[in-house]
């Protein structure tokens, strides 16, 4: 009933290719990204925007730069952490060393060398696949991290390797309090997202999944998979070091090295498993669900259980759960989040005549 | 959103009346606390401590001046991201917010370092974090107290002078610096090169890649190069491999010293035998027979209301330091309403000064039972770090033993560099530092 879309004809090509055929579709997504940009910063409180949502969209756009690697094109990392690492230590650097950098600039400059070092990780792709490619990008994931502690010019001759943040502005205006930095990243992430969506449509979206599919065949038809595969690398680096660079800037204030482990390479996995392998949609709930659900089970524990239970009790049980939902969602549904959400907007298009 | 965060203001109000912190004269402390990942057993232990010390205070005392300690753990697993978040939620509770944020790790008090100076609420990191927030005029609302890593690093080389019979003996002496490959290893280097330059000694840094379980060619090159010392400034599994592989290649275990951080119950009966001899550096003692223990074990432990199910851990290494920390704050609670009238709860900022004012000397460190125990302390608008002393512990195969009086850092030379080093952050950052002589 809601998605019936009898009555909606498309009289053109450029109607029947838009990224949302469906007016109830396209009328969805105005209402969800008016929410997200006016009425949550005027009604979320702080700790929502600084703590939660921040951090989920630094995720979510992480996560797409992993699934356009993995999901799309087909290969396998678990160096999307050490990218992070470039984008972050490199918008910082270009800004440090470069006077008046605009922070634009700066964080997309971070995000081209994220793109380099991608490229540079990405060619042994051209050779190994699968398993074997996935050991080459973990040693991208130990390498970039070894080489910004090993070199002390990264992070500027601080004594602890750590790196502070500049301060973000744009225009002369300071972006400090947490709604505008909530904004600030809203809208990056969000015009990357459109980017990233309609480049998956396109000619060089097609010829990854193609790869992905089957890469002899696509040879066969005219892909050039050298080209497909860096390219792939190429943009999934760049989103996951734009991502790095929101990370240290507009979320944590001060970075190191070793917070981009492999561990956070896991996480980010994790995402794009949970939330939906080749899927732009899945990206974002797929970070929601990693980034969300450990502070909702610490949050519930506490305010079930308050202090009756041993804290230590507590956190191991948080665990427990976290690892058992995880496996739970994996087996009801392996393709993910996203794929339950598409599940029900089909069954919804026909609803209530399925047959 | 809007719908989430009703449920999550219904969550905590629910979690409110469990604890019961909805009364007024009670002083709230969040703890960001870590019991699960790889430091999740030191996390428990030190955490562990701190609360059974309030929860002795609110026993024996009732409170400080009659307001109540309450507090809220919430678990940041040592994540830099897990710890912001916990901050951001520990802020706003209890009747007047979050009194004091102690995460007991760097990465964590490095995200939250700009953040504490907008709530206003002060931050302590005792013996770890940003060395040179010591310098109070440019920090003021972070104390790395009792001592930072540059007070130990020279505490540790005084140390060793004392042991080859005076400062001047140490030149043409060699000594092995074995390090954690982190930011937190690092922070050694610069200290140690100048007072290398200073007493004339030469130093071999090497190090040991994160997690560090093995290190048999870092071993192999100290057997080839014989230094007379080796500091380990290790952390978590590496102190353990690192004096079992000293056994195994023949290296004097009594010539092994640790800092802090290497040196706990923690670290040495996992290493077994191998670890008889070794000495490490601390700012508290190990042991039982204080009277802050003995109070602790009285009204605590004996109502069965301690916070480790594990009762042999009281008095170790890491849960002695949770009382160290469990009497600061307590104590600049106590300050604090000496100024600003007691029997009500403070604000961050209000504990803030109470904490710049602190003064524990021998005389009031006796009277909370801490004698011998920790330090004594004294807090100065310039000076957040107060101290710098540090004692020496030789691990006898059961129990740590005191070795040393208090050891002191080269003060006038840490000094310099923290304020050298302030002054470069307050002038990247902008800041104007406070002139804390027209303060006092």
């Amino acid at each position: 009933m809601l998605y019936r879309e009898a009555g909606q004809f498309k009289a053109s090509y450029q109607e029947d290719q838009q990224i949302f055929p469906i007016r109830q579709d396209r009328v969805g997504m105005a209402v969800v990204l008016a929410f997200f940009f006016v009425a949550v910063p005027l009604f979320a409180n702080q700790y929502w925007l600084q703590a939660i949502l921040i951090p989920v969209l630094i995720f979510s756009l992480a996560a797409i730069g992993l699934n356009i690697l993995t999901g799309y094109a087909g290969q396998l990392s678990l160096g999307s952490a050490a990218f992070m690492a470039v984008g972050a230590f490199g918008a910082y650097n270009f800004m440090l060393r470069i006077d008046g950098m605009p922070f634009l600039l700066g964080i997309l400059l971070g995000g081209l060398c994220a793109a380099l070092v991608g490229v540079a990780f990405g060619l042994p792709s051209l050779r190994i696949k699968g398993f074997y490619l996935a050991v080459a990008t973990l040693a991208a994931q130990f390498f970039i991290v070894w080489a910004l502690v090993k070199f002390p010019w990264f992070s500027n001759y601080s004594s602890s390797g750590v790196i502070s943040a500049q301060r973000v502005e744009i225009l002369g205006y300071a972006f400090t309090t947490p709604e505008s930095k909530y904004l600030l990243t809203l809208a990056i992430v969000a015009v990357l997202a459109l980017v990233a969506k309609n480049l998956v449509r396109s000619t060089t979206g097609r010829s990854w999944m193609a790869v992905r599919d089957m890469d002899v065949a696509a040879e066969v038809i005219g892909i050039r998979p050298m080209r497909a595969k860096l390219s792939a690398f190429a943009v999934s680096s760049f989103y996951c070091g734009v991502a790095g660079a929101l990370y240290a800037y507009t979320y944590l204030g001060t970075v190191e090295p070793e917070g981009f482990s492999l561990d956070l390479s896991f996480r980010i996995l994790f995402m794009i498993i949970i939330g939906g392998v080749g899927s732009i949609l899945g990206s974002f709930l797929g970070a929601a669900f990693i980034v969300l659900l450990p502070i909702f089970l610490n949050v519930a524990m506490h305010s079930v259980f308050g202090s009756a239970m041993p804290a230590g009790l507590g956190s191991n049980l948080e665990l427990i759960i976290f690892g058992g939902l995880i496996i739970f969602f994996l087996i009801v549904e392996p393709h993910g989040l996203a794929r339950l959400w598409q599940l029900g907007k089909d069954k919804l298009r026909l609803w209530p005549f399925p047959h | 959103m809007k719908l989430k965060q009703t449920a999550l203001i219904g969550a905590t109000i629910a979690g409110l009346l469990a604890t019961g912190y909805a009364a007024a004269q009670e002083q709230f402390i969040g703890l960001p606390s870590y019991r699960v990942g790889p430091f999740g057993s030191n996390g428990a232990s030190l955490y562990g401590g701190w609360i059974d010390y309030m929860a002795m205070v609110n026993a024996r005392d009732g409170g400080v001046n009659g307001v109540k300690l309450t507090w809220e753990e919430c678990e940041t697993e040592y994540n830099n991201a897990r710890g912001v978040e916990c901050y951001e939620r520990l802020k706003n509770k209890g009747p007047t917010g979050n009194t004091v944020f102690q995460p007991l790790s760097t990465g964590i008090t490095y995200s939250v370092l700009e953040k504490v100076a907008q709530d206003k609420i002060p931050m302590v990191t005792i013996g770890y974090g940003r060395t040179d927030a010591a310098d109070g005029s440019v920090f003021p609302w972070v104390f790395p107290m009792i001592t930072t890593y540059w007070s130990q690093a020279s505490a540790i080389v005084n140390y060793i002078g004392e042991k080859v019979g005076g400062m001047e003996n140490l030149k043409g002496k060699r000594i092995a610096l074995l390090f954690h490959d982190s930011a937190y290893g690092k922070e050694s280097h610069a200290i140690i090169d100048k007072l290398a330059e200073k007493h004339g000694f030469e130093v071999q840094k090497i190090a040991v890649a994160n997690p560090g379980n093995e290190q048999q060619a870092q071993w192999l090159q100290i057997r080839q190069s014989k230094p007379d010392y080796v500091i380990l400034w290790g952390w978590g599994v590496m102190n353990a491999t690192a004096l079992r592989t000293a056994a195994r290649t023949g290296y004097s275990r009594d010539k092994i010293v640790g800092v802090w951080w290497s040196g706990s119950e923690e670290d040495t009966i996992p290493a077994g035998d191998a670890a008889k001899g070794y000495v490490a550096a601390g700012f508290n003692v190990a042991g039982v027979d204080y009277p802050v223990i003995k109070d602790i074990q009285t009204h605590v432990y004996a109502k069965n209301a301690g916070n480790l199910e594990d009762k042999s851990r009281v008095g170790s290494v890491l849960y002695n330091r949770g009382v160290v920390h469990g009497i600061i704050t307590v104590e600049a609670i106590r300050k604090a309403q000496e100024k600003f009238g007691g029997g009500k709860p403070l604000t961050g900022e209000q504990v803030r000064w109470g904490f710049e004012n602190l003064d524990l000397d021998s005389a009031k460190l006796e009277a909370l039972g801490a004698a011998g125990f920790m330090p004594d302390l004294k807090i100065t608008c310039a000076d957040h770090e107060g101290g710098g002393k540090v004692k020496f512990q030789q691990w006898d195969g059961a129990k740590w033993t005191v070795v040393s009086d208090w050891v002191e850092a080269d003060r006038p030379l840490v000094r310099g560099m923290i304020e050298e080093s302030a002054a470069a952050y307050a002038k990247e950052k902008g800041i104007t530092p406070r002139d804390c002589a027209a303060e006092s």
